[in-house]
């Protein structure tokens, strides 16, 4: 199928490629489906893009990449909504908020998206008791 | 907004499937046990609303966005 897309214009993208968001994320609680577009050739950037909404999308990176020790428990009820039966099935993003020098951007560690590869289930987790924060600059990362 | 007076140790219910008991108070911190199904999202409400403008901040347009990924890649 074809879908408008943010920064790619249009692209043809197949079912097995959309990620079931059952409650959206804060903020689009009305957005369920979204597919996932590589950015750059080096694959360090990606967009979550709506399905539904060619203008929605948001800029997001793999956190080990910046942050080898990013780490994190994902709430029973999280794992049960998701249906993960196994670690290795969880794909771990951030959302990044995007600064005019984008050295300057932030990530959202406090709220990591997960993906479950193994159904496309999708969801957008909010860390509880943690002292990650929703605006941790990427460049500071770069040089733990 | 309706509003309900609790002594600890008292409860609320709502709907079929939630209930909330106030376990103790202390000052002006009050410690609030909710037991609801595990399909239902429980946040404090300023981290939940945190992290909703930060999405909706994040989800705003980047101007010459290849353009920044590019020179960022050949920095890094």
């Amino acid at each position: 199928m074809k879908i408008e897309t943010k920064y790619h214009g249009q692209v043809e993208i197949s079912e097995e490629d959309i990620i079931q968001f059952e409650q959206g994320v804060p903020g689009f609680e009305d957005e369920q489906q979204f597919t996932i577009l590589p950015l750059d050739d080096e694959k360090v950037f990606y967009i979550l893009q709506s399905t539904q909404t060619a203008p929605l999308g948001f800029i997001i990176t793999n956190p080990f990449h910046f942050l080898k020790e990013y780490d994190f428990k994902i709430e029973e009820n999280y794992v049960e909504q998701l249906q993960l039966e196994n670690a290795k099935d969880a794909a771990v993003y951030v959302i990044l908020t995007v600064a005019e020098n984008f050295k300057d951007s932030t990530a959202n560690l406090q709220a990591p998206v997960i993906v479950n590869l193994k159904n496309n289930k999708g969801k957008q987790i909010i860390l509880t008791n943690t002292t990650y924060q929703t605006k941790q600059k990427l460049f500071q990362l770069t040089t733990k | 907004m309706l509003v309900l007076t609790r002594k600890t140790k008292e409860s609320i219910k709502i709907g079929d499937d939630i209930e909330i008991t106030v376990l103790s108070v202390s000052g002006d911190q009050v410690k609030v046990g909710i037991n609801a199904p595990k399909n239902i999202e429980i946040h404090r409400m300023e981290i939940y609303n945190d992290i909703q403008k930060e999405n909706e901040t994040a989800s705003n347009t980047v101007n010459n966005l290849m353009e920044k990924l590019k020179n960022w890649n050949i920095q890094s």
